[in-house]
């Protein structure tokens, strides 16, 4: 008998009586009375910095300084500037230097700062990890209170890959202190355009 | 030599003072942090229950999520493998990174390949895994294992990190400055994540609706490694699995504010089908968890997220450190599940504990752990394992406690023995002795007192009464 129907036997031998899922009651979890508020405190939390901005041509502006002081940028987001074709099929050896990515979130967790990202925004999965510094847009009307709803928002199987990004990457593996910039990037910049 | 014994294995720890109780002192931060997060939401207790209560549905229909994830990840184009045990998962493994030709590749951290001694297994295949958790990076390079599910280099101080990178990758000597350190790693490691062309990681949930997992990282090296490679390996337990996608809102809540006091990891990384053009596979692992399956006493520790919260709060882990648990899973959970896998040579776990179910209070799908292990200290000693000291000693205790004129007396000779010769008490030769100091001898036992006291109470009624 192979591995896998040996192991499905065991467990249908082994396993108890069936036991009942709970009732989830998500309504009943905690509501912040100004998400965008809680959503920043968290986003500091988490050692990201914030951007209120009043919308895409601010955004623009900022972009075309970055490029303007010689930045190797790479943008995802229409609205901002030409999507670059070849985005998808680059390698890691092709992205290594890129200092800046912008990346549009779909939606935003006030309780934790985390933002919803899938494949089809960032194009190339290994983007918002291998660039240095991450800006990531998030429209204000797209900040949801925890978890549960964001999951209610979201559909998970319809892109290959998503990740929720809570800030930049970070390490306390030497004695616990907090060190940012581990192996992702070393700076977030979270932008809500309000 | 003799098997290792956690008691003893626990001396080399605590023979350096200062470390000792920076170590103590530091896990307790992080039990704190974790306090502070939970008390934030105030629904915590009611995550904490229906987090346990899908653990519970699940274990009880494993079988079906298993096929039903099998089915979904095929549609996604995942390759799904079964390992009866650690031998079989790593077989597979070979065979995969074989059929490739890949000979550099990365590893995130990932608690079953230690289990299964896959680096170990590799090696001796000559294949090198570079590990890239930055704790776990560091064990390898000092050839360790880690001490802590969550904080792999926990046992270690940043001069020995120090010391340790000076040697392996020329970091200026005594410079021991953690973001120092951790930026030379960082460049040292990103050149390896960008050649690598295989990636292997855990799971920290599969789920069965979409046939996707989940990885959770702060530092954001499984997505490096996964992303850059043309073949990923996700290697998980059979116990990975979580019914619906909903579900995971309540684990993702639960893990990282459990673990560290993060309200989330920095990475919650969904992979439900390879990019265009990977290779992805996902290893299903049994290893003795079937078994753990099929008894009642020990089936909840199979809920376990790894968040090693029970580690954080243990006075007995934090004052020993995770080496002195000779076993790739320390703590009290690690107490419960090694003795499945081989009760005579982890017979000392279950004892290695106080029994203050702080372990039970903090753990986030609520596994009666200290429970489970007061179970397996019943179950080790009827087995004859508990080791001959300790079955004498508690048989003696039976008898005495058994018969009250033994104990009377043996109360006296105690109290007598504490007043009048204390040295024979209070001396290295006794090991309960050590780590602990004496209570002063009290004059006379309860009963004693009681009698005399019930005496006098009555000569005064009677005295009352006569006058």
């Amino acid at each position: 008998m192979n591995s896998r129907s040996n192991i499905l036997k065991k467990i249908a031998e082994n396993k108890p009586a069936s036991e009942s899922l709970p009732v989830l009651r998500f309504d009943d979890t905690i509501h912040y009375a100004d998400k965008q508020a809680q959503f920043i405190t968290a986003l500091q939390n988490v050692a990201a910095e914030v951007l209120e901005i009043s919308g895409y041509a601010a955004i623009n502006t900022l972009y075309k300084n970055l490029q303007a002081a010689g930045k190797k940028i790479i943008n995802t987001i229409p609205e901002i500037d030409d999507l670059n074709n070849q985005l998808p099929s680059l390698s890691a050896e092709n992205l290594a230097g890129v200092e800046i990515a912008f990346i549009k979130g779909l939606v935003a967790v006030a309780e934790n700062g985390a933002v919803w990202v899938t494949e089809e925004q960032m194009q190339n999965r290994l983007l918002p990890f291998i660039c240095e510094h991450l800006y990531l847009v998030i429209e204000r009307e797209n900040i949801v209170d925890t978890m549960h709803q964001a999951y209610q928002k979201i559909d998970t199987a319809s892109s290959g890959f998503g990740v929720f990004i809570a800030g930049p990457s970070k390490t306390a593996d030497i004695e616990q202190s907090l060190v940012i910039g581990a192996h992702g990037p070393k700076k977030t910049t979270i932008i809500i355009i309000n | 030599m003799g098997k290792p014994v956690h008691s003893i294995l626990s001396k080399n720890f605590i023979a350096d003072n200062d470390r000792t109780d920076w170590h103590d002192e530091t896990l307790f931060m992080v039990r704190k942090k974790r306090d502070y997060a939970s008390n934030q939401i105030p629904e915590w207790e009611t995550l904490r229950q229906w987090a346990s209560q899908i653990k519970a549905h699940t274990l009880s229909n494993l079988d079906h999520y298993l096929t039903v994830f099998e089915k979904n990840a095929n549609a996604n184009g995942i390759q799904v493998h079964w390992a009866a045990n650690a031998m079989e998962h790593n077989e597979i493994i070979y065979g995969i990174i074989k059929q490739t030709g890949i000979s550099s590749m990365v590893k995130s951290k990932s608690m079953l390949t230690e289990e299964c001694h896959l680096n170990e297994y590799l090696q001796d295949k000559g294949i090198q895994v570079t590990d890239t958790d930055l704790g776990e990076w560091i064990i390898q390079l000092r050839k360790e294992h880690p001490s802590h599910i969550v904080l792999p280099a926990i046992h270690l101080k940043k001069q020995d990190v120090s010391d340790t990178f000076h040697q392996h990758i020329q970091t200026e000597k005594n410079n021991n400055d953690p973001k120092y350190l951790t930026t030379a790693a960082r460049h040292h490691l990103r050149n390896i994540f960008i050649k690598s062309k295989l990636a292997i990681t855990g799971v920290n949930f599969a789920i069965a609706e979409t046939g996707g997992i989940v990885i959770c990282t702060n530092e954001g090296n499984a997505d490096m490694g996964v992303h850059g490679a043309a073949v990923h390996i996700a290697c998980m337990g059979i116990e990975k699995i979580i019914p619906e996608t909903l579900h995971l809102s309540i684990f993702l809540r639960l893990l990282a504010r459990s673990a560290t006091g993060q309200a989330i990891t920095t990475y919650s990384s969904h992979f439900t089908s390879p990019r265009k053009g990977q290779q992805m596979h996902i290893v299903i692992v049994d290893n003795g968890r079937t078994r753990l399956l099929g008894n009642n006493n020990f089936r909840n520790s199979l809920k376990c997220i790894r968040c090693a919260a029970c580690f954080n709060t243990c006075p007995v882990y934090r004052k020993t450190g995770g080496h002195s648990y000779h076993s790739i899973v320390a703590g009290p959970i690690g107490s419960i599940l090694n003795p499945n896998t081989d009760i005579k040579a982890n017979a000392d776990l279950p004892f290695a504990c106080t029994l203050c179910g702080s372990c039970s209070n903090v753990c986030p799908v609520k596994i009666d752990i200290h429970n489970q292990l007061w179970i397996w200290r019943q179950q080790i000693s009827k087995e004859g394992y508990a080791g001959k000291t300790k079955s004498l000693s508690m048989k003696m205790m039976a008898y005495i406690l058994s018969h009250p004129n033994v104990y009377r007396f043996s109360g006296n000779v105690f109290r007598m023995t504490l007043k009048y010769f204390p040295l024979i008490i209070k001396n290295k030769l006794n090991p309960w002795y050590r780590q602990r100091e004496m209570p002063e001898a009290p004059k006379k036992s309860f009963r004693q007192w009681y009698i005399q006291k019930q005496k006098s109470e009555f000569k005064k009624q009677h005295i009352k009464k006569d006058s």
